[in-house]
C-alpha cells in the first residue's frame, strides 16, 4: 500500500470513528421529547391540533400512554408525546427550557422547583395518589410479609435514592415505623428499583403500588399498613411558553376526568 | 474523539525512523485555508464553551462547604480506584486481544472485530443491562459464579470495575490495534527469524515498539472509566462508598442540588485534567 492510500484509510477509519462517537452521543440525549414547534396553533377554528409533549412521572408511563391514544383518537390531527422520567430530572430539565408543555410530577415537592423557578402557568392540581408497596420476586419465595422483613440481613432490597420521591417516601414510612434499612442500592428512579427485582437481582424493593401492578406477573406486591404514612400526590400543570395551549389542557382535562381516573385507578392509583 | 487518530499520532516516531519535523507547506503560515479554519475554530468552541460555562457559573464561594463532607472524597476515591483496576482489566485483556486482531489472520475477524467494539456505540445503559443478563445472580454466567464460587458480581465495588472495563475496552482495543498495525511486522520477523518463540517476540520486541500507543489506549481507556455512569449505575447500582462512583453522586446531587452537581464535577474535571497532564508529558510526548 503506498503511504498515500494508507493515510487516507486512516483518515477514513478515523472518520467512522467518529461518527460512531456522534452516533452514541445522540443516544445518550434524552428520551425522545419531540419538539412540539413544529407548526403553530390553529385552535382558532375550536379544533384541537398540534403536538403536546407531556413530562411525566415514571410511574405513569402505562396510564398516561393509554391516555394519549386515547386523546389522539378523539382529537384527530393532534399528537402527544411523552417523556418519561424521574420526576427530579423532569423538573430540571423544564427548568433549563426543554420543550414541554405540560407537566405531571409524581411529588408537590418536585412540582414546587418548576414553579418557583416560574415555570408553570397557573397552579398545579393533583390529579392522583400513590401508595408505597413492598415488591417481591414471584410467589414471595423469601416470605416478606411486612416492612419490618425487609431489614434482614440476607436480603437484598433495593430502594429509590432518597432525592426522587419513592425513595423520600419510602424513608418516611421507615422513619415513621423507626425501622432501620441499608438497601444493596439506592437506584435512581422507581423503575430502575423495579427492575433489579424483576431480573431478580435483587430480593425486593419498595416501590409504588402502580409499579407492582404494571409489572404483572414478573412481581409480587406485599402491602403494608406503614405506606398509609407515605402517600404521594401527584400534581399536574400546563408549563409556559407553550405553543398549542389549548390542545395541552384539553389533555389535562381528560387526565382530570372520570374516564381518566378510571384509567389510573384501575392501574393502581388512588383518587385525589 | 478519535482513539485511530491518537494513536497513530502517538505511533509516528517508529515509522519513520528519526523524528519527523513538522513539514512547512509552501504556503507557510499565511495559508490556512478558511474552510479548514473556521470549522476547526467553532469546533475548538463548540467542545470548551460548555466547559468554560461550568467554570463562570461555580458556586466558589460556597465551594469549601460543598467539598468538605466526607461522601465526596468517598466517591472520588471510589472513582480514581475503579477506574485504575479497569483499566488494568483491559490492559491484561485488551492488549493481547489487539494484538490478536491485528497479527493473526483467522476466519471472522472482522466480525470479532466489529463485536469488540460493540460497546463503543452501545447506549452505556443497555450495557449495563446486558451486564446483568450475563454476569447477574441470576444471569447466564452469573448463575454460576454464584453456584460454584458464591460470587455475585451486582452491587458490589467489583461490579463497578467490571461495568467500566466493558466500556472502556474497546477504546484500547481499537487504539493498540491501529499502532500495532501501523508498526513494522519486520522487526518481529526478524526476532523470529533470530529463534525467539512468537512470545518472546512480542514481549521484547513488539510490546517495546508500541508501548506509546498503549499508554494512549490507556489513558482513553482510564478517561472513558472515570467518567462512566449509565452501565455502572445499571449494572452495579448505587451505594455510597461501595458502587457510588462521582459521575453516579453527581447526577444525583443534580436531582436536588445543582450547585453542589457542578462543584462535584469541577473536582472530576480538576483530577482528570491534572493526570492526563501528567501523564501527556511522560508518554504522550510526540507533539
Amino acid at each position: 500500500m503506498t503511504p498515500t492510500a494508507r493515510r487516507s484509510q486512516r483518515a477514513l477509519r478515523t472518520a467512522g470513528l467518529g461518527a460512531a462517537a456522534l452516533l452514541a452521543l445522540s443516544a445518550c440525549s434524552s428520551s425522545g421529547s419531540d419538539s412540539s414547534s413544529a407548526k403553530p396553533d390553529s385552535s382558532a377554528s375550536g379544533r384541537l391540533s398540534g403536538t403536546v409533549t407531556v413530562f411525566a412521572a415514571a410511574s405513569l408511563q402505562e396510564s398516561f400512554t393509554t391516555l394519549g391514544k386515547q386523546f389522539e383518537q378523539a382529537h384527530p390531527g393532534t399528537k402527544v408525546t411523552f417523556s418519561f422520567g424521574g420526576s427530579d430530572s423532569l423538573a430540571a430539565s423544564i427548568t433549563g427550557g426543554a420543550p414541554a408543555d405540560v407537566f405531571a410530577s409524581a411529588s408537590p415537592k418536585t412540582m414546587k422547583i418548576v414553579t418557583d423557578a416560574g415555570g408553570a402557568s397557573g397552579t398545579p392540581v393533583t390529579f392522583a395518589r400513590n401508595q408505597l408497596e413492598i415488591a417481591t420476586l414471584p410467589g414471595n419465595p423469601d416470605k416478606v410479609g411486612s416492612l419490618k422483613d425487609l431489614t434482614d440481613k440476607s436480603l437484598k432490597v433495593v430502594l429509590c435514592d432518597k432525592e426522587v420521591p419513592c425513595g423520600a417516601a419510602a424513608q418516611k414510612a421507615l422513619d415513621a415505623s423507626k425501622l432501620k434499612l441499608t438497601p444493596v442500592s439506592y437506584e435512581q428512579d422507581v423503575k430502575s428499583a423495579l427492575t433489579k427485582v424483576e431480573l431478580k437481582e435483587a430480593d425486593a424493593a419498595v416501590v409504588y403500588k402502580t409499579d407492582v401492578h404494571a409489572a404483572g406477573d414478573k412481581v409480587e406486591g406485599v402491602e403494608f399498613p406503614e405506606s398509609a404514612d407515605a402517600v404521594n400526590d401527584y400534581p399536574i400543570t400546563l408549563l409556559k411558553g407553550t405553543q398549542h395551549a389549548e390542545t395541552a389542557k384539553a389533555f389535562i382535562a381528560l387526565v382530570r376526568s372520570a374516564e381518566g381516573q378510571k384509567v389510573l385507578t384501575g392501574a393502581g392509583f388512588l383518587k385525589p | 474523539m478519535s482513539p485511530t487518530g491518537k494513536a497513530a499520532a502517538a505511533s509516528e516516531p517508529l515509522r519513520g525512523g528519526p523524528r519527523r519535523r513538522r513539514v512547512r507547506t509552501p504556503g507557510g503560515r499565511r495559508g490556512v485555508p478558511l474552510p479548514l479554519l473556521v470549522p476547526a475554530l467553532i469546533g475548538v468552541a463548540f467542545l470548551t464553551v460548555p466547559l468554560v460555562a461550568l467554570l463562570v457559573r461555580a458556586p466558589w464561594r460556597a465551594m469549601p462547604e460543598q467539598l468538605t463532607g466526607t461522601a465526596v472524597w468517598q466517591a472520588l476515591q471510589l472513582s480514581l480506584v475503579c477506574a485504575t483496576a479497569a483499566t488494568a482489566v483491559s490492559l491484561v485483556l485488551g492488549v493481547p486481544l489487539a494484538w490478536l486482531l491485528a497479527r493473526v489472520e483467522f476466519p471472522g475477524r472482522g466480525l470479532v472485530r466489529a463485536l469488540v467494539t460493540l460497546p463503543l456505540v452501545l447506549p452505556p445503559v443497555v450495557g449495563g443491562v446486558a451486564l446483568l443478563m450475563a454476569l447477574g445472580r441470576n444471569g447466564v454466567v452469573g448463575k454460576w459464579l454464584d453456584a460454584w464460587f458464591g460470587i455475585t458480581l451486582p452491587f458490589t465495588t467489583a461490579g463497578v470495575v467490571v461495568a467500566e472495563a466493558f466500556v472502556a475496552m474497546p477504546f484500547l482495543v481499537i487504539s493498540v490495534e491501529g499502532t500495532l498495525r501501523a508498526a513494522d511486522p519486520r522487526y518481529e520477523e526478524a526476532a523470529t527469524t533470530l529463534g525467539a518463540s512468537r512470545f518472546t517476540a512480542f514481549r521484547r520486541v513488539t510490546l517495546p515498539l508500541i508501548a506509546p500507543g498503549v499508554a494512549a489506549g490507556a489513558v482513553l481507556a482510564w478517561a472513558r472509566a472515570l467518567g462512566e455512569f449509565g452501565a455502572t449505575i445499571t449494572f452495579a447500582g448505587n451505594f455510597p462508598g461501595r458502587t457510588q462512583t462521582m459521575p453516579l453522586a453527581v447526577y444525583l446531587a443534580l436531582q436536588s442540588d445543582p450547585e453542589a452537581a457542578i462543584a462535584l464535577s469541577l473536582v472530576l474535571l480538576a483530577v482528570s485534567v491534572a493526570v492526563l497532564a501528567g501523564l501527556r508529558d511522560r508518554w504522550m510526548a510526540t507533539g
